[in-house]
C-alpha cells in the first residue's frame, strides 16, 4: 500500500504521515505478552515459595487423622490428604523446596557446564575432543534414568538428588556454551585482545564469556521448568524427599492411588504444571527479546 | 557509451522510460519519521544510463527500492510520482506491479549470495520470469535461457544450466542475476551495488557487461553505487545524494571535472586515484552526515561544508540550475560559479632513505596450510593452501602494502605475521628474533611493540565494554601505568592523538560511526606504543570521506610516532596513496614487490597490469581479465597465473621464482614486462576523453 497518504504536520515543505505506526502497543503486547503472564506467574511463585509460613493456614506435617480425604471446603481449600493433612499448606510449602532444587541445579549446572565448554573451546585439540566425549558419554544416556540410578545409588534425600541431577545437566550448557564460545573465538575484537598480549584467563572472563551469556540465559530460564519437572519426577519415584517433608511429585505420588480423592494428586500437579509454563514463557519471551533479527519487526 | 545510443532521435517525441518528480519516502520507527529520501526528481531517457552516488544512509538504496515499490512495510512512499513510459508507478494496483516488475523493469541487488534461490537450478530461475509473464513457452524459454546465460560470459552455459546456485563463485552469480534480470528485455534495469561485493577484476568484468547490454540492447540502466568510480566508467549522467536529497545532478564527467556541489567535491577529491602524486593527503571533511529524526533547518550539508556562506545556516537551498543541463542544491555555487581546486598537497619528505639496518619485521618461505575436516571417514583430507612461500621484509619507518583479491592469503598473512596463526613452514621474525613458533607466554613481552588494526570496525571492539575499558584494558596488562588514574589520563591522549574526544570514553561500541570505531581500534593498536603496525584492510569497510580521514590520520601518526606499517588491501588507489612499497599477492605467492611509485608506473607481472588497469577510474586503458583466481585446494601446477595470463607460453609449465628484475623490483614471471599496458593517460587528457563523448 503507497498510495500517498494523508499529509498534514510538518515543517513547510516537509510532508509527514498523519497516521503512525500501527499501533506500537498492541505489537509488544503480541509479541512479549506470553512472556509477562510467565514473569507473573514465576514471580508470584517465588512470593509463595518465601513467604509460606506466614501465609499457610496449616502446619504442613499436622497430622489429624480425623479429617482424613476431605474435599476441598471452606476450611481446607484443597481438602486433606491420607492423613488429614492440610493439601494447601503442604503446597504453598513444597514450592520452597521444588523452586530452590530448581535454581540449585539449573545455576551451578550452567556454571559448571558454560566453564567446562568454553575452556574446551579455547584449548581445542586434546583437551577440548576430551572434555567432548565426556559430555558425549554423559549425554548418551536417558537423563532421568542416569539420575534415577546415581540418586539411588547416593540414597534418598533432597541433596542426594540435586548431586545427581547436576551430574546429568552440565552437559547440554557445555555444549552450548562451547558453540557459542567458538564463534567468540574467531571474532576480531577477541583476535585484538590476543595481539594486546592479554592471558587467556583475561580473554576469556572479559571477552568471550560476557558475550555467550545471552543465548545461555534462555537456556537458563527455559530449563528451570524442566529442572522442577525432573525433580518432581524423581521424588515421585520416591527418591527426591525423606516422606514428611511436603514435595510437589512425592503429593502426587501420594494421591496416585487415590482415584475418588481427586484433590489429593491434582493440585499439587497443577502447581508443577503452572510452574513449568511459566517459566517456558519466560525463556521463549527472553529468547525473542535478545534476538535482533525477530526484534526489529 | 556512444552518442548516437544514449539519445536516440526519438527521445523528444516518447515519454522517457522513468521520470521521477519529487519522491519521499519516510520509515516510521518507534523514534519518529525517518525520511529517508526526500524530494528527489531525475529522467532516465530510453537507453540512457543514469547513475546515483552517496554515502551509506544518504538514501541511494532506498530511492532504487521506491522506484519498483519493493519497500518494506515500515516504509511509505508519501509524495512525488514515478512515471514509467507515462505510466503511473504509484497508482498501479499488485496484479498490474507484478505484471510490470520483472518484465518491464527489473532489479539486479547487491549481494550474489542471497539474491539465488540456493534449492532451485540456475536456469530455472533464469526461465522463471519469462514464462511467468507468458513471453515464451517453457521450452524456448529454456533456450534463451542458456543463450543468456552465453551473454553474460557464463562458463559452459549449458552445463552451468543444471546447477545449483552454491556450486557458482560470487562474479559468476552475479551473471547469472543479471541474465535473470534482462531476461524479458525490459526497457529499465536498477543495479543496486551489483559489484560492490566482488574483486576488482571480476568487478570490472561485470560492468564491462552492464555498457554491453545497454549499448546492445538499449536497456536503460539505474546504477546505485557509492564509488564514483564505478559510476563513471558506465553511466553518462549521475545524481548525487546526501541526506536523503539529491544535491546534485549532472553529467558525470562534469561532477568529477568541477563539482558544484561542496558535498560532490567531498567526495570527488577523497578518492584517493592512480594519477595523484605519490604520498598526497587526501583531501576529507570532518563531521558526519545528520541525524535524520532531527534534520537542520539550513542547507543538511551546512555543518560540515567548508565552503558555506551565511545564508546556508538559514535557508534550505532548493535544486537550481548552475549550468546548462546541470542542476544543483547549493547556494555557494547558485551563480555558476566553481568550487575551488584542493589545495595541491605540499609534496611529502622523501622517505628517508634505508640503510641497511636489519628489517624489523621478516618473514622467509612462509607457508600456512589449513587441513579442512575430513567429508567423510574414509575421504583424504583436504588442504586449503593460503599461503604458499612468502618472503617479505618491513623496515623500520617504512609503510608496505599487500594488496590482492580475496582468497589470496593476504589476511591469513597478516595473522601468521602476528602470530595469531602458527605457521606451517617458514619462519618469522620480529626484531631480529625468531617468533615462528613461539608460545603465547614468550610472545607477550614482545606483543606491545607489535599490534594489529583490524578490517571490520564492528566486529573488532568487544559490545560489552565501554572504549574506556577498551584501551586501559592493555595499558593495565602489561603495567604501564603507574594507577588507574594515569591508565585513565593516558586513555584520554590516545582518545585525542586518533581525532576523538577524552569524554567518550563512557561511551559503549555501538554509540560510534564506523570511522570512529576505526579510530578507537587505532587507539588500541598505539596504546602500548608500537614499532610495528599490522593493518588488515582498515578502511574498506568505511565510506571514501571517512576512509580518507582514517588514512591521513593513520599518515599523520606515522610521521608523528615513527610507526612502521605492514598494509594489507583489496584497494590497490589506497595502498599508492598510503604506501612506500608494493607487495602484490596471488593465490598465497608474491609476484611483484617494489617501490610504489614504479609499480603503479610501469608493471612488471601480466597480474599487477591488470589489476591496475581493472581500477573504475574515468579515461584508464583498462585490460580486462577473464576467468576467475583458481581454488586454494588444489595448486596449479606451473605459474600459478598461466591459466589467466594473455602472455602465458609454454615455459609458464615452470614455476617462476621471485627475482630481482630491476634495483629494488622483484617479480614473479618468466617474461616480466612483456605485458605492458598503454601508458595511463594523465589527468587533464582523461577529462578532455570524457567531453569528447
Amino acid at each position: 500500500m503507497s498510495a500517498p497518504l494523508d499529509v498534514s504536520i510538518g515543517a513547510p515543505g516537509i510532508a509527514v504521515p498523519a497516521v503512525a505506526a500501527p499501533s506500537r502497543l498492541r505489537r509488544r503486547l503480541r509479541r512479549y505478552g506470553p512472556a509477562w503472564v510467565g514473569g507473573g506467574i514465576v514471580i508470584a511463585w517465588v512470593l509463595v515459595a518465601l513467604l509460606a509460613p506466614w501465609i499457610s493456614p496449616y502446619h504442613p506435617d499436622a497430622v489429624d487423622v480425623s479429617i482424613r480425604l476431605r474435599p476441598p471446603s471452606l476450611a481446607h481449600w484443597m481438602g486433606t490428604d491420607t492423613l488429614g493433612r492440610d493439601v494447601f499448606s503442604r503446597l504453598l510449602h513444597g514450592a520452597r523446596l521444588s523452586l530452590a532444587a530448581g535454581f540449585t541445579v539449573v545455576i551451578l549446572g550452567a556454571a559448571i557446564g558454560t566453564t567446562i565448554g568454553i575452556v574446551a573451546a579455547w584449548t581445542r585439540g586434546f583437551g577440548d575432543e576430551a572434555l567432548m566425549r565426556l559430555t558425549d558419554l554423559v549425554l548418551c544416556f536417558p537423563p532421568i534414568i542416569l539420575a534415577l540410578a546415581i540418586a539411588a545409588a547416593l540414597g534418598i534425600g533432597p541433596l542426594n538428588t540435586i548431586l545427581a541431577m547436576l551430574v546429568v545437566w552440565w552437559p547440554k550448557f557445555a555444549r552450548l556454551a562451547r558453540a557459542l564460545a567458538l564463534v567468540q573465538r574467531s571474532q576480531e575484537y577477541v583476535e585484538a585482545a590476543t595481539v594486546l598480549g592479554l592471558r587467556p584467563r583475561r580473554i576469556l572472563a572479559r571477552h568471550i564469556l560476557p558475550n555467550t551469556l545471552g543465548p545461555l540465559a534462555v537456556l537458563v530460564t527455559l530449563d528451570l521448568g524442566n529442572a522442577i519437572l525432573t525433580f518432581a519426577g524423581l521424588s515421585f519415584l520416591g527418591l527426591g524427599v525423606i516422606p514428611p517433608m511436603p514435595e510437589w511429585g512425592s503429593m502426587v505420588a501420594e494421591g496416585r492411588e487415590l482415584v475418588e480423592q481427586w484433590w489429593v494428586a491434582a493440585f499439587p500437579g497443577l502447581a508443577i504444571l503452572t510452574v513449568v509454563v511459566g517459566f517456558n514463557f519466560c525463556g521463549d519471551g527472553l529468547r525473542d527479546w535478545l534476538d535482533p533479527r525477530s526484534r526489529s519487526r | 557509451m556512444d552518442g548516437s545510443l544514449t539519445t536516440p532521435p526519438t527521445t523528444t517525441l516518447d515519454p522517457p522510460v522513468l521520470e521521477v518528480e519529487d519522491l519521499r519516502t519516510v520509515f516510521l520507527t518507534d523514534a519518529g519519521v525517518v525520511r529517508a529520501v526526500d524530494g528527489v526528481s531525475f529522467r532516465v531517457g530510453a537507453g540512457e544510463t543514469l547513475g546515483i552516488v552517496g554515502e551509506s544512509g544518504s538514501g541511494k538504496s532506498v530511492t532504487a527500492l521506491s522506484l519498483l515499490r519493493l519497500l518494506d512495510e515500515q516504509a511509505r512512499i508519501v509524495g512525488g510520482t514515478i512515471r514509467f513510459k507515462g505510466q503511473d508507478v504509484l497508482a498501479m494496483r499488485p496484479a498490474e506491479l507484478r505484471a510490470w516488475r520483472g518484465d518491464q523493469a527489473a532489479m539486479v541487488f547487491q549481494d550474489p549470495m542471497t539474491g539465488l534461490n540456493p534449492v532451485l537450478r540456475i536456469l530455472r530461475q533464469v526461465t522463471e520470469h519469462i514464462v511467468s509473464h507468458g513471453r515464451m513457452p517453457p521450452a524456448e524459454a529454456r533456450q534463451r535461457g542458456v543463450g543468456l546465460l552465453r551473454r553474460m560470459g557464463v562458463a559452459a552455459p549449458e552445463r552451468a544450466a543444471a546447477s545449483y546456485p552454491h556450486q557458482f563463485s560470487g562474479g559468476m552469480r552475479q551473471r547469472v542475476m543479471l541474465a535473470i534480470g534482462v531476461a524479458n528485455d525490459p526497457a529499465l534495469l536498477i543495479a543496486d551495488e551489483p559489484t560492490t561485493a566482488l574483486d576488482v577484476t571480476i568487478q570490472a568484468q561485470i560492468l564491462d557487461l552492464l555498457r554491453g547490454l545497454n549499448e546492445e540492447f538499449g536497456t536503460a540502466i539505474v546504477l546505485v553505487s557509492h564509488d564514483l568510480g564505478v559510476i563513471a566508467s558506465v553511466c553518462r549522467r549521475v545524481v548525487v545524494m546526501y541526506a536523503g536529497e539529491a544535491v546534485e545532478e549532472a553529467a558525470t564527467a562534469e561532477v568529477l571535472a568541477d563539482p558544484r556541489h561542496p558535498y560532490a567535491w567531498a567526495l570527488v577529491n577523497a578518492v584517493p586515484r592512480l594519477d595523484a602524486p605519490i604520498g598526497a593527503r587526501l583531501t576529507s571533511i570532518e563531521g558526519m552526515p545528520p541525524d535524520p529524526l532531527h534534520l537542520p533547518q539550513g542547507c543538511r550539508f551546512e555543518p560540515r561544508c567548508p565552503f558555506k556562506i551565511a545564508r546556508c545556516a538559514t535557508e534550505h537551498p532548493p535544486m537550481l540550475e548552475v549550468a546548462p543541463g546541470r542542476r544543483a542544491r547549493c547556494w555557494v555555487t547558485a551563480d555558476g560559479r566553481s568550487l575551488p581546486r584542493p589545495a595541491v598537497p605540499a609534496t611529502p619528505a622523501a622517505p628517508a632513505a634505508r640503510d641497511a639496518a636489519p628489517p624489523l619485521l621478516e618473514a622467509r618461505d612462509l607457508v600456512k596450510h589449513f587441513v579442512l575436516p575430513r567429508r567423510s571417514l574414509f575421504a583424504p583430507a583436504e588442504k586449503v593452501h593460503a599461503v604458499n612461500g612468502v618472503d617479505i621484509a618491513l623496515g623500520r619507518g617504512e609503510s608496505l602494502g599487500v594488496v590482492g583479491e580475496s582468497g589470496c592469503g593476504k589476511s591469513t598473512l597478516a595473522r601468521l605475521l602476528t602470530r595469531l596463526h602458527e605457521p606451517t613452514a617458514g619462519s618469522v621474525l620480529f626484531e631480529g628474533r625468531d617468533i615462528t613458533h613461539a608460545s603465547p607466554a614468550a610472545l607477550r613481552p614482545l606483543r606491545p611493540r607489535l599490534q594489529m588494526v583490524f578490517q571490520d570496525p564492528y566486529a573488532s571492539l568487544n559490545p560489552r565494554m565501554t572504549v574506556g575499558e577498551i584501551l586501559v584494558e592493555p595499558i593495565l596488562a602489561h603495567g604501564r601505568a603507574a594507577s588507574r588514574q594515569a591508565a585513565r589520563e593516558r586513555v584520554g591522549e590516545l582518545l585525542t592523538t586518533v581525532g576523538l574526544k577524552p569524554g567518550f570514553a563512557s561511551r559503549y561500541p555501538h554509540e560510534f560511526s564506523g570511522g570512529q570505531r576505526q579510530r578507537v581500534s587505532i587507539a588500541r593498536a598505539l596504546a602500548l606504543d608500537p614499532a610495528a603496525v599490522v593493518a588488515d584492510e582498515p578502511v574498506s569497510a568505511l565510506d571514501v570521506n571517512v576512509q580518507a580521514q582514517v588514512l591521513n590520520l593513520m599518515q599523520d601518526l606515522q610521521q608523528r610516532l615513527g610507526l612502521s606499517y605492514l598494509f594489507i588491501a583489496h584497494d590497490l588507489a589506497v595502498v599508492r596513496a598510503f604506501c612506500d612499497r608494493v607487495a602484490v599477492m596471488y593465490l598465497g605467492r608474491i609476484v611483484e614487490e617494489g617501490p610504489a611509485a614504479e609499480i603503479f608506473a610501469a608493471p612488471l607481472h601480466p597480474y599487477t597490469v591488470a589489476l591496475t588497469s581493472a581500477i573504475p577510474e574515468p579515461g584508464r586503458q583498462r585490460v580486462v581479465l577473464g576467468g576467475e583466481p583458481p581454488s586454494t585446494l588444489r595448486l596449479p601446477e606451473g605459474c600459478a597465473f598461466r591459466a589467466r595470463c594473455p602472455v602465458a607460453r609454454a615455459a609458464c609449465a615452470e614455476p617462476p621464482p621471485l627475482r630481482e628484475v630491476a634495483p629494488g623490483r622483484r617479480a614473479a614471471c618468466h617474461f616480466p614486462g612483456d605485458f605492458a599496458p598503454h601508458p595511463t593517460p594523465v589527468r587533464s587528457a582523461s577529462l578532455a576523453d570524457h567531453q569528447r563523448r
